[in-house]
């Protein structure tokens, strides 16, 4: 069937979905980190390490959900691993954060060599078009179950975060550590285990990227989601449910230029290509002000000194 | 205090103590992890050696890599004096290059000194507005600045590949699109009697002009002032806005200048190469030397050493490219985390002579 | 630029090229040691990792093939960028291995790394892959080699074009310079030349290595109609991968990735660059004259076609032997006018034909009739 121009809208539909899941993941796991007031630059290294230990361990053991679980468990690690350092006294969770970038995709890239030639088992897929009889809806309505269960965690997250006491004490210590500790909160530990939470979240982004979308892994995988995650963190004004939309967008942005290149839109494709940055960039400038401090954002965080 | 350190030697060899100690620890860790991969440490460390310090072409390599480091370093360090953690030297290098590349070729009958001055002052220049534009929007819209230097750094990288493949292409340059050459005669040479060329000597002297500007003028002090308590700075009448744009200014100009470099002493023309991660290694090593722009110069020396180690580590040891990555995430995690350990060792004396 | 500096240039290349076929090392300057008793030391830089399923895999099985030999000694090196650190990989390798033969596999080597490392040691062989040598531009001690692999994806497009059903294929490719055009041209023609009504619509993603896009241009391109798709990226994995699941037919490139697309495989477009390297160190141990150009096709055995897929039926087989036997006698001319580009320009006169060893061709910079896309980035 032949769609022509609405092959662009459906290729931004379905890349919102495709490309937008590991980056819902990996901002969940910022935004948790963050409401605790700490900020992981690391979730790049976290996510490829993520990315690796899915495909391999669903290559060993033959179940894909198992390497979703060891990924998630492999950047918990590095997560905890990223807050234990931070909780000494002068050491920088930003300048720690590019360490454990450099750390993690090392790490990753060394384990990860025997794993780039085999194939490991795929993460199914769920047919969400079945009721359209265009098959290039379909196929941009194929979607994977992390995606649904993305959501879930972003609408648990954000019910979390405002009515459970849980919730509660990650927002106070993020807001200011000085007040945590005179209500007798333990600030470390809450951090470290939001850090740990949020490592989690980014090692299952990683592994959608290598068991999913685009099911492979190398070392090329990553292309900055990771790193990315902050800004769309702020872009969402640390709120899970805004991530989510952050997500979609960005994933809809970033399929905007090949698609328009296949309608023959040929021209100026490396500046298409960047327009997810232009675009984060160009909204952070119109909502910013120096008159008024964002709302959402934790207090005791670097980056909103 | 007749049993402690006398203060101003405990300065001194605390944080050498400190050092020495982290990197001891690192590489125990770091050889740890080699041998449970399979390679003996010790010859892991010897061939490391050799390769980065043990002949002069080993310290050559060390030292031409450790040139744009020092460079790309000030880009992070110098923003930091103000508070500001600016991560935009990827951008800054490429802008700088790019520009550089482009007023050389604007002028093709000038004298070659005067071809290098004015590619010089381009290149940095265009890195002083690329990376300004994370300081002023901080200042004037209060945007985060990690994170607009960061997406600046791939806006910038666009906008390279975009102009060096349309616009500014030398339609000779077939299989990797580049500007046009530069020509041969304005490239800059190296140091005499050396393989060295001047990038070298321009990341040293930057460093240590930064490091006076920063401790040893007026500027240099209103900034760390306003970088400690911005409205202790505003009360005192600190023009902080302007502070923060001239900051990042010379800042960015530092990343344009190395930019320069690469087109002026390698590569003769601008191409999607100049995007060789500069910037990114630049803020780790700016990071570790806290910021303080004379210990950027050995700090990059370190990394410029552990980044030419790795290829003999591969075809000596059969060691993945991946190695001196996870060795370089082990070293600065172990020296991010002993800026902890500063003020210990001088306190416990002062304690001992109550 | 215009078209007399275009003319001079041809002229002078394709002369260049007639005098490096047949220029030879003169004096050999292999060194005087006592020879079988040391091992040749080659040294081989990739610009990727080795496993890529792609193009610095095929260099690596290259590499590997020689390494077997009990008289070479093989080391390389991977993930060295195209900056100064390829310059400090080559002399370290000279200086602290003692390397005599170096193979920087990268294109983008050769200008301006190879050509200021190559003279200070005029007792070592610089041998590139990309086919840039001119004799009396460039230094003595270098030479470099090519396949044209375009060869086999002519045959390949023959094979996709005799598959596919709506008359629609794709092309993910990484930047639009003349390697890759001259694929994704040989790619239509051969496939034009059994259905001419075909199209190829291509995608540049813009880097060598971008997966993400990669597998978004393949959607995309599927969502558009066709239904066989090939690429010219670092590795085609994902391509490949993308396309199976999408249920389209695929063509792969640099290796053999039959194992990643079981069902939609058709054949593919390989290097086979053991024998290359096999070659060289035959003339090294007899040290034999190095030919400064080394260059070939499915003739020379430099580039391979994948085995076809059991489903590609007998006669689209035929028409893609047919054309690969031609290649293998020599006789077969792809560039031979009429041929247009994509804009209706005609870029080859009628009775004018461009041999596969003509220079012209590796200065290409448009896209042949029934391509959609356009070269301007």
């Amino acid at each position: 069937m032949d769609v022509g121009w609405w092959g662009v809208l459906i290729a931004v539909l379905g890349g919102a979905i495709r490309i937008g899941t590991p980056f819902l993941f990996v901002s969940l796991g910022e935004c948790l980190t963050e409401k605790s007031g700490r900020i992981n630059l690391g979730l790049e290294g976290t996510l490829v390490m993520g990315a690796m230990t899915g495909y391999a361990v669903s290559l060993h053991s033959g179940s894909p959900w198992l390497g979703v679980l060891c990924a998630g468990l492999a950047g918990m690690t590095l997560g905890a691993l990223h807050s234990w350092l931070c909780s000494f006294k002068r050491v920088n969770d930003i300048a720690v954060g590019i360490a454990m970038m450099l750390f993690g995709t090392g790490l990753a890239f060394f384990l990860g060599k025997p794993y780039i030639q085999p194939s490991a088992p795929r993460l199914p897929s769920i047919d969400l078009g079945a009721w359209s009889d265009i098959p290039q809806l379909q196929a941009a309505l194929q979607i994977n179950a992390l995606f649904l269960i993305g959501i879930v965690v972003a609408v648990v997250l954000a019910w979390m975060l405002k009515h459970t006491a849980w919730g509660l004490k990650v927002r106070v210590v993020g807001e200011s550590a000085d007040a945590a500790r005179a209500l007798g909160l333990p600030v470390h530990r809450i951090r470290i285990l939001s850090t740990a939470q949020g490592g989690f979240l980014a090692g299952i982004g990683g592994s959608y990227l290598s068991l999913y979308y685009p099911f492979n892994w190398s070392e090329g995988l990553s292309s900055g989601q990771g790193l990315m995650a902050v800004a769309l963190v702020i872009f969402a004004r640390w709120h899970p449910i805004g991530c989510l939309w952050v997500s979609l967008l960005w994933g809809g942005a970033a399929a905007l230029g090949p698609s328009l290149q296949s309608v023959g839109i040929t021209g100026g494709y490396y500046i298409f290509n960047a327009i997810p940055y232009i675009m984060t960039l160009a909204v952070m400038i119109i909502t910013c002000s120096p008159k008024r401090t964002l709302v959402g954002v934790p207090h005791d965080l670097t980056v909103s000194r | 205090m007749s049993k402690g350190i006398p203060h101003a030697l405990n300065k001194v060899v605390e944080p050498f103590l400190i050092i020495v100690g982290s990197l001891s620890i690192s590489m125990m860790l770091f050889g740890a992890f080699v041998a449970a991969a399979g390679a003996n440490p010790f010859e892991v460390y010897q061939t490391m050696y050799r390769a980065a310090f043990g002949t002069s072409f080993s310290w050559q390599n060390t030292l031409i890599r450790a040139a744009p480091l020092m460079l790309t370093a000030l880009c992070t360090a110098l923003p930091g004096y103000l508070g500001l953690i600016i991560i935009g030297g990827e951008g800054a290098v490429v802008m700088g290059g790019l520009f550089a590349a482009i007023v050389a070729l604007t002028m093709p009958n000038a004298p070659p000194m005067v071809v290098l001055t004015t590619m010089a002052l381009a290149g940095m220049a265009a890195g002083a507005i690329w990376l300004a534009i994370g300081g002023a929007l901080r200042h004037y819209r209060a945007v985060n600045e990690t994170i607009s230097s960061l997406l600046l750094n791939y806006i910038a990288i666009a906008l390279l590949n975009h102009l060096v493949t349309s616009t500014f292409r030398d339609s000779e340059s077939l299989n990797h699109p580049s500007t046009h050459h530069i020509g041969e005669a304005n490239m800059i040479g190296l140091i005499p009697g050396t393989d060295l060329h001047w990038g070298l000597v321009f990341g040293i002297v930057a460093c240590v002009l930064s490091w006076f500007l920063m401790h040893h003028t007026v500027f240099g002090f209103a900034s760390q002032i306003a970088g400690g308590n911005v409205r202790a700075a505003q009360i005192a009448g600190l023009p902080v806005g302007r502070l923060i744009l001239i900051v990042c200014c010379v800042a960015g100009a530092a990343g344009g200048l190395a930019g320069m470099v690469e087109v002026a002493a390698i590569h003769g023309r601008a191409n999607d190469t100049l995007n060789a991660n500069y910037g990114y290694a630049g803020i780790l090593v700016a990071f570790v030397a806290r910021n303080n722009p004379l210990a950027i110069i050995p700090v990059a020396v370190l990394l410029g050493g552990i980044r030419a180690s790795s290829g003999l580590l591969q075809r000596a040891h059969e060691l993945p490219d991946a190695t001196v990555l996870v060795m370089q995430g082990i070293i600065f995690l172990v020296i991010l985390f002993s800026e902890t350990l500063y003020g210990r060792f001088s306190r416990m004396p002062k304690q001992g002579a109550v | 630029m215009s078209t007399s500096n275009k003319l001079t240039r041809r002229q002078l290349l394709t002369g260049t090229a007639a005098a490096g076929a047949l220029g030879l090392w003169g004096g050999l300057p292999w060194p005087d040691r006592a020879w079988g008793a040391d091992k040749v030391k080659m040294g081989f830089i990739f610009v990727g990792p080795r496993d890529d399923y792609g193009y610095n895999q095929a260099h690596f099985e290259g590499k590997s093939a020689v390494a077997k030999l009990d008289w070479v000694k093989a080391f390389d090196e991977e993930k060295v960028p195209e900056t100064i650190e390829v310059q400090k990989t080559m002399e370290s390798m000279v200086k602290l291995d003692g390397a005599q033969v170096l193979f920087p596999t990268s294109f983008g080597y050769f200008d301006p790394h190879i050509l200021k490392v190559a003279p200070q040691f005029p007792n070592i062989q610089f041998l590139h892959c990309g086919g840039l040598y001119q004799e009396g531009k460039h230094p003595q001690n270098v030479g470099s080699y090519f396949g044209y692999i375009d060869e086999s994806q002519y045959v390949a497009g023959i094979v996709a074009g005799g598959m596919s059903k709506s008359g629609k294929l794709g092309f993910v490719a990484a930047k639009p310079i003349p390697q890759v055009l001259r694929n994704i041209n040989n790619y239509t023609l051969g496939a034009r030349s059994i259905k001419p009504n075909t199209t190829v619509n291509v995608i540049f993603t813009g880097d060598w290595s971008l997966p993400v896009r990669e597998a978004e241009a393949t959607n995309s391109l599927v969502d558009q109609g066709i239904d066989v798709i090939t690429c010219h990226v670092d590795s085609p994995k994902v391509v490949i991968t993308t396309a199976e699941k999408r249920g389209i037919y695929c063509t792969g490139y640099h290796c053999n990735q039959s194992k990643l697309a079981p069902k939609g495989y058709l054949t593919g477009a390989e290097w086979n660059w053991a024998k290359v390297y096999m070659d060289y160190a035959e003339l090294i141990r007899n040290r034999q004259p190095i030919p400064h150009l080394v260059r070939g096709g499915l003739k020379q055995g430099l580039v391979k076609v994948s085995e076809y897929h059991q489903i590609v039926p007998g006669a689209v087989r035929n028409q893609a032997e047919a054309a690969k036997a031609k290649f293998m006698s020599g006789s077969m001319v792809v560039y031979k006018g009429p041929i247009k580009d994509n804009t209706g320009r005609v870029v080859i006169a009628a009775g004018k034909e461009h041999v596969q060893t003509d220079i012209w061709l590796e200065s290409m910079d448009w896209l042949v009739e029934g391509v959609v896309g356009s070269t301007k980035s």
